[in-house]
C-alpha cells in the first residue's frame, strides 16, 4: 500500500476530490506511479501528443458503469481499456492514447481502487496504449455506485484503410472471432442473477494488435464490429441495415462454449443476444478468408452476405434446418419462469 | 449435415396429411412456443400443418387484477417483492413492477427465504405464478418458512393448473384443434396419466420434450394418430416423464394448495383451474396478510391476447401487434413474456 495517504481512512473521502493535497497524493501514488509514461507524468491540464503519422485520426469515448466491479475474467479496469481500444480498432485505427476519468463515490475502498488501477495498467501494457491524461472527481455517498470510469481513446488510421458497417457487399463472408456469450453470463453469475455453479469467465481482451496484423496482410477487410451490448444478433442487424444487404448465417457455425450453452438452455437466454467484450464480427471478401483465419485461431466463418435488401435483414438457418429471422435486441433478456 | 438435421428431414418426409385436409395442432406450453419459433420449425413443416399456441405461458394468462395486486404490494413501504423475471414488465395501467426499486428478480423461490432472513424489518412477498411445474417449488418454500418460523414472508398466489383450461378450449364448439403437443415440464411432475381426460374429449396428445427433434417426432406421431382417428395420449419424452410423474412433488403441491376457481386473462373464470393456499398455511397468503380485495380491472381495449391464448386468433390479426405493442412497450402479456406467442412471432418472424 503506498504511504502518504491517510490509512486510517482507507476509503475515498470528499477531500480526495477537493483539488488539494489529498487529491494530489492520490493521483501521484495511485495513478501516475502505476500508469507512468512521459506524457502523463507532466500532469499538465492537457496532454501533448505527437502527431507522428499521416492519415486520419480516430477518436472514441465510452463510460463504464458495470456492476459488479470485479467478475471472473476481468473487472471494470480491464473493461475500460479493452472497450475503448477495441472500438478504435473497429475503424482500423492503431490505438495510441487513452484518457481516464474516474467518478468515485465517497467511501469507496482505496484497496479496490488500487486493484482497478493495477488492472488498467496491465491491460494498457497488453494493448500497447498509453494513458496520457485523466481526471478524478468524488461524489457524496449514495450519489454514485462506487466507481464510474470514462475513457477516451485516440488512434491513427493507416493510409488506405476504410472500415465501416456500410461496406458489406453480396458475396462477402462473415466471421466471428470466437465463442460468444461468456462475458454477460459471467456477469450474471457474479451478480447472483443465475444460481449455477459454473466457471465461466468474461472474454474481455484488447484486440487491437490482431487487427493491426490483419490489415497488414490483406486489403479485403470490409467491416470489423464488436458485438458488445445487444450481442451478435444486434451487431449483424446493424451491418445488414447500414449496408442494405441480406445476411445469412448458420446456427451450427456460431461458436458457443458448452457451459454457456448449458446455462442458456436452462434459463431460456439466447446466446445471440449476450454481450461480448473480446470478440469481433469480421466482414471480408472471399479472397481475404485465409488471412483472417491465420490471425484468429478460434475464428468461425458463420455466414455471408447473400444479396441486396433495401432495409437490411438477417436470416439464420437453424441447426434443425429451419429458417429464422434475427432481429435486434428489444429489451434486456430475463430468465424464464419454467 | 448434422445427424439431427438428417433425422429431422427424414421425419419430415414421413409426415403425410390426407388430401384437402388441414391439421391444427396446439402446443400448450410456452417453452414449446419459443422452441418452435427459434428453430424455425414452421418453415419446414408441410403447409397443411398449422401450429397454434396455447394457454401455457404463465405470464400471458395472468389477469390484470393479479398484476395490479402485485403493484399495490410493491407500493407499500416495507415490502420487498421477489419475482421471476418475466413478470416485471407486464403493465397495469401505466405502471409495472420494473418501475419499483423494491422488486428483486430471482431464479428460485427459495431465495425469498434467504432475503427474509437478511431483511427482518421487511415483508418479503413472492409473486407466485406458474403451473404444476413451479407450484411444488413454492409449496416447499412455504413449508420451509413454516418450519423455520419465518414470519416476514408470504406469496401472492396466482398459480394455475392446465387440465380445466384445456377442457374448456377443446370443448368449445368453435374449436378446430385436432391434437395437442403436451408440456414436458408439467408432465414430469404430474405424470402422463394426468392427461387421460383428453381421450373423452376426442383429442389425441403427445407429451413432448423441448428440442427440435422431439417436437418434430411428436408432430409426426400426432399426424399419425389423427390420420387413424385415434384419441390416444402418447409419451414422447420418456427419458424424463414417467406415468406416475413425481409423486413427491405432487404431494407437496397438494399439502399446501387447494384447487380454486381462477380468472385467466382473456379467457375468463375457469372452475377449479387455480391453486389457493390451504387454511393451515394462511399466514403465507399475501392477499390475506395485506388484506387486498379482488379488483375488477378491464383488459386493454383491442388486445387479442385472449383469443390468441385460446388458439382462435394469431398475432397478425391483432391491430396492436408490432405497432402499439412491441416487446419494449407491450400492451398485452403475450408480448411481454419471452414465451408469449406475440413475442415469439415478433422476434422470429413467421410465415
Amino acid at each position: 500500500m503506498p504511504h502518504g495517504i491517510n490509512m486510517e481512512i482507507d476509503k475515498i473521502s470528499l477531500t480526495h476530490g477537493s483539488g488539494g493535497r489529498q487529491m494530489h497524493k492520490l493521483i501521484h501514488e495511485y495513478l501516475v506511479s502505476q500508469l507512468k509514461n512521459g506524457i502523463l507524468e507532466k500532469l499538465d491540464d492537457s496532454a501533448l501528443l505527437d502527431n507522428h503519422k499521416s492519415g486520419k485520426l480516430a477518436m472514441t469515448t465510452d463510460s463504464y458503469v458495470v456492476s459488479p466491479l470485479f467478475f471472473k475474467g476481468g473487472d471494470i479496469g480491464r473493461l475500460c481499456v479493452c472497450g475503448t481500444v477495441n472500438d478504435l480498432a473497429t475503424s482500423g485505427a492503431e490505438a495510441a492514447y487513452l484518457s481516464l476519468a474516474f467518478i468515485l463515490e465517497e467511501g469507496f475502498p482505496l484497496s479496490d481502487l488500487k486493484k482497478i488501477i493495477d488492472s488498467i495498467s496491465q491491460t494498457a501494457l497488453e494493448a500497447g496504449v498509453k494513458i496520457v491524461t485523466g481526471d478524478t472527481k468524488v461524489v457524496e455517498k449514495g450519489k454514485g455506485d462506487g466507481i464510474y470510469i470514462n475513457t477516451c481513446g485516440v488512434g491513427f488510421i493507416p493510409d488506405g484503410v476504410h472500415l465501416s458497417t456500410y461496406n458489406g457487399r453480396k458475396g462477402d463472408l462473415i466471421a466471428v472471432t470466437g465463442p460468444i456469450g461468456n462475458h454477460e453470463i459471467s456477469l450474471m453469475l457474479t451478480r447472483n442473477l443465475l444460481t449455477f455453479n459454473a466457471d465461466i469467465h468474461s472474454d474481455a481482451a484488447p484486440l487491437n494488435k490482431y487487427v493491426s496484423r490483419l490489415l497488414k496482410l490483406t486489403d479485403g477487410i470490409k467491416t470489423i464490429k464488436d458485438p458488445t451490448r445487444g450481442g451478435l444478433a444486434s451487431a449483424l442487424v446493424e451491418i445488414a441495415e447500414n449496408s442494405n444487404c441480406e445476411i445469412r448465417i448458420e446456427e451450427e457455425k456460431i461458436p458457443v462454449d458448452k457451459d454457456v450453452q448449458a446455462v442458456c438452455d436452462l434459463t431460456g437466454l439466447d446466446p445471440l443476444y449476450l454481450a461480448n467484450e473480446g470478440k469481433y464480427i469480421i466482414v471480408c471478401s472471399p479472397e481475404a478468408k485465409e488471412a483472417v483465419q491465420s490471425i484468429f485461431s478460434n475464428l468461425s466463418f458463420m455466414g455471408e452476405i447473400t444479396g441486396f435488401q433495401e432495409k437490411g435483414r438477417v436470416l439464420m438457418e437453424t441447426s434443425s434446418g429451419g429458417l429464422r429471422k434475427i432481429g435486434m435486441l428489444e429489451t434486456t433478456q430475463l430468465p424464464r419462469i419454467c | 449435415m448434422s445427424v439431427t438435421k438428417e433425422k429431422i428431414q427424414w421425419i419430415r418426409s414421413q409426415i403425410s396429411v390426407p388430401e384437402g385436409k388441414t391439421i391444427k395442432l396446439m402446443e400448450v406450453c410456452g417453452t414449446h412456443t419459443m422452441s418452435i419459433a427459434s428453430h424455425g420449425i414452421r418453415t419446414f413443416l408441410p403447409r397443411e400443418i398449422q401450429l397454434i399456441s396455447g394457454p401455457g405461458c404463465p405470464v400471458c394468462v395472468t389477469s390484470q387484477d393479479d398484476i395490479e395486486k402485485a403493484l399495490i404490494l410493491a407500493r407499500k413501504k416495507n415490502v420487498l417483492i421477489v419475482t421471476f423475471g418475466d413478470m416485471i414488465r407486464v403493465q397495469s395501467g401505466h405502471d409495472k413492477l420494473e418501475n419499483y426499486n423494491n422488486v428483486q428478480v430471482v431464479y428460485s423461490p427459495m431465495e425469498s427465504l434467504k432475503l427474509a432472513v437478511q431483511h427482518p424489518d421487511k415483508e418479503i412477498v413472492f409473486i407466485g405464478v406458474g403451473f404444476e411445474t413451479t407450484a411444488p417449488l413454492i409449496a416447499s418454500t412455504i413449508i420451509k418458512a413454516k418450519k423455520n418460523q419465518i414470519r416476514n414472508f408470504s406469496t401472492l398466489c396466482m398459480h394455475k393448473t392446465i387440465p380445466e383450461a384445456l377442457k374448456l378450449i377443446l370443448s368449445d364448439k368453435n374449436s378446430s384443434i385436432d391434437g395437442l403437443i403436451l408440456p414436458g415440464h408439467v408432465s414430469a411432475i404430474t405424470g402422463s396419466q394426468y392427461f387421460g381426460f383428453m381421450e373423452e374429449l376426442n383429442t389425441p396428445g403427445v407429451i413432448t420434450g423441448f428440442d427440435a427433434l422431439g417436437i418434430m417426432e411428436s408432430i409426426y406421431l400426432l399426424s399419425q394418430l389423427i390420420g387413424e382417428n385415434k384419441n390416444s395420449i402418447l409419451n414422447n419424452y420418456q427419458s424424463v416423464v414417467k406415468k406416475q410423474g413425481n409423486p413427491k412433488a405432487m404431494k407437496l403441491l397438494k399439502s399446501v394448495f387447494l384447487p380454486s376457481d381462477c380468472y385467466w386473462r382473456g379467457i375468463g373464470e375457469i372452475k377449479s383451474s387455480g391453486l389457493k393456499i390451504r387454511e393451515k398455511y394462511h399466514q403465507y397468503d399475501a392477499q390475506e396478510k395485506f388484506n387486498i380485495d379482488d379488483l375488477h380491472i378491464d383488459e386493454p381495449e383491442g388486445c387479442l391476447c385472449g383469443e390468441i391464448l385460446m388458439g382462435k386468433a394469431n398475432p397478425l390479426q391483432c391491430r396492436h401487434f408490432g405497432k402499439k405493442c412491441t416487446p419494449s412497450q407491450a400492451v398485452g402479456p403475450c408480448m411481454v413474456s419471452s414465451e408469449g406467442t406475440c413475442a415469439a412471432w415478433y422476434k422470429y418472424g413467421n410465415r
